[in-house]
């Protein structure tokens, strides 16, 4: 499609991430919708039970009790063939977790919604990714917006991934509860017949029929248990390459870029800040200011967290003098918070690789200023720090 | 397919099992550690063991003797905790 075209079936509008959300759930033209509200995500819910309920969007929505019921009750019905949808933060993902094995595990195509959100105590509705940090061994895609635009084309995104024959993985899309999920923002989103063009009625894989029964989910002790976790293993590291080579087709598509990594002035940058989620525009805004005062600074902001884009972090981090990981949680005992030794890991076994520096900021919603990327900049600067929480 | 295959890259997409009832070809008398052997002599033919067995491992014959299908037995003794004229003993495997 030409670009102009592609313009026509765009509408500009303003909504918050929440709202962008349920909208391009709605466009997906999902079969069943189970959720259970907890803030920041409920608008979501609201939002999508209204559409169901005024029959704009042809769906059944199932009120569950709990969020295990939720993740319990999109399982079965993606199994059965149906496109699905269910969303929920922090403790509610706490509440689903031993689903989240169940989900990845059968290889059901469930997309999710994730407003991230600290986890208690003490009790705290705003963002930390201590919640997503937590499904990270699950098994489940993980993809982080920056901003409500991304919300949007994500959830997209996420239904082509995760209902490819090649994939066939459930994908969480990551949100900062309240700086994304409540804040609204101008965005384009697609009249419906776009998506529903584009993301057409999935067919079951393995159908549920009398004519031919099938045991999902059965037993398997020490003889098998291990084999069937190597072939999911295999599988997700099969299907990398695809997840990439789909964001780089979904960005045909949409006409907006998205890739495992972004990276902003890094071209000749001597130092990166390595981020996830809104901060990433935050510290753009900070580095432009910093490069004016002949600081060679650069940004990478991670879209795709799991699988993790290690080629790339090694082609972008391994030449740099140092690397500042930020980590809007912590990890207690451990010998760095999350993020930070996910990149540890990928550039190990490289001969020259940077320093890093742990930052940990932002816990339950605390905001991260320019002051605090200053004194995250001084720490990096010295190559006795390991760690610094700023703006405390 | 009667039973999963072998090789772990053989084997069908999230686990599933895709025909019914394959749970005779496991054999869970590898399980089992005590193993129940019948005194023929002893037995009243009472089919309290058959009764009890949880996993219905007690062969019933047309004359209401009983025996013991190894094959599925987990050797957890009820059979022989029942038999009111103690007509089954436990006997250790492998020995």
């Amino acid at each position: 499609m030409e670009a102009g075209e592609a313009e026509k079936e765009a509408i500009r509008t303003c909504l918050s991430g929440d709202e962008a959300i349920a909208y391009a759930v709605k466009h997906a033209n999902v079969d069943v919708i189970a959720a259970y509200p907890i803030t920041p995500q409920t608008v979501m819910v609201e939002l999508l039970s209204e559409f169901v309920h005024n029959g704009e969007l042809d769906a059944e929505f199932v009120p569950v009790e709990s969020e295990h019921s939720a993740l319990s009750a999109v399982v079965g019905a993606s199994l059965a063939g149906a496109r699905v949808f269910t969303s929920t933060a922090s403790q509610g993902l706490a509440l689903m977790w031993e689903i989240l094995f169940t989900a990845s595990s059968l290889r059901a195509p469930v997309v999710m919604g994730l407003a991230n959100r600290a986890l208690n105590l003490p009790l705290n509705i705003h963002c930390s990714h201590d919640d997503a940090y937590g499904a990270r061994d699950t098994g489940w895609i993980q993809l982080f917006a920056e901003n409500v635009q991304e919300a949007y084309d994500l959830i997209i995104a996420a239904y082509k991934i995760a209902e490819d024959r090649r994939v066939l993985f459930p994908v969480m899309v990551n949100l900062d509860g309240f700086i994304l999920t409540h804040c609204v923002e101008p965005l384009y989103i697609w009249r419906e017949e776009r998506v529903r063009g584009y993301l057409p009625p999935r067919e079951p894989v393995n159908p549920v029929s009398w004519e031919r029964p099938i045991t999902y989910g059965p037993v398997a002790l020490p003889d098998y248990y291990m084999k069937i976790k190597k072939q999911q293993y295999e599988a997700l590291k099969k299907a990398t390459p695809v997840i990439k080579t789909l964001l780089r087709e979904y960005s045909e598509w949409c006409g907006r870029c998205y890739a495992p990594l972004k990276t902003y002035r890094m071209e000749d940058a001597d130092y990166a800040f390595l981020v996830l989620g809104s901060t990433a525009g935050t510290l753009r805004t900070i580095i432009d200011r910093w490069r004016e005062k002949g600081r060679k600074v650069g940004v990478v902001s991670l879209t795709l967290y799991r699988p993790f884009p290690v080629e790339e972090l090694r082609e972008v981090l391994g030449g740099l003098k140092a690397v500042a990981v930020m980590d809007r949680s912590h990890t207690y005992g451990g010998p760095a918070a999350q993020l930070y030794t996910d990149v540890a890991t990928t550039l190990y076994d490289l001969s020259e690789r940077p320093r890093l520096l742990n930052v940990i900021y932002g816990l339950g919603g605390r905001d991260f200023t320019p002051a605090d990327a200053e004194q995250a900049y001084q720490a990096l600067m010295d190559p006795k720090v390991k760690e610094v929480w700023v703006g405390i | 397919m009667s039973k999963w295959p072998e090789e772990w890259d053989k084997l069908p997409m999230g686990g599933v099992i895709d025909v019914p009832a394959t749970s005779m070809e496991y054999k869970t008398g590898t399980w089992r550690a005590m193993r129940p052997v019948i005194n023929k002599e002893k037995c009243t033919k009472c089919l309290l063991c058959w009764v009890y067995c949880p996993d219905g491992a007690i062969v019933r014959g047309e004359d209401d003797s009983v025996s013991v299908n190894y094959d599925y037995c987990k050797g957890c003794g009820i059979c022989a905790n029942e038999c009111p004229v103690k007509a089954i003993e436990m006997v250790e495997e492998g020995v």
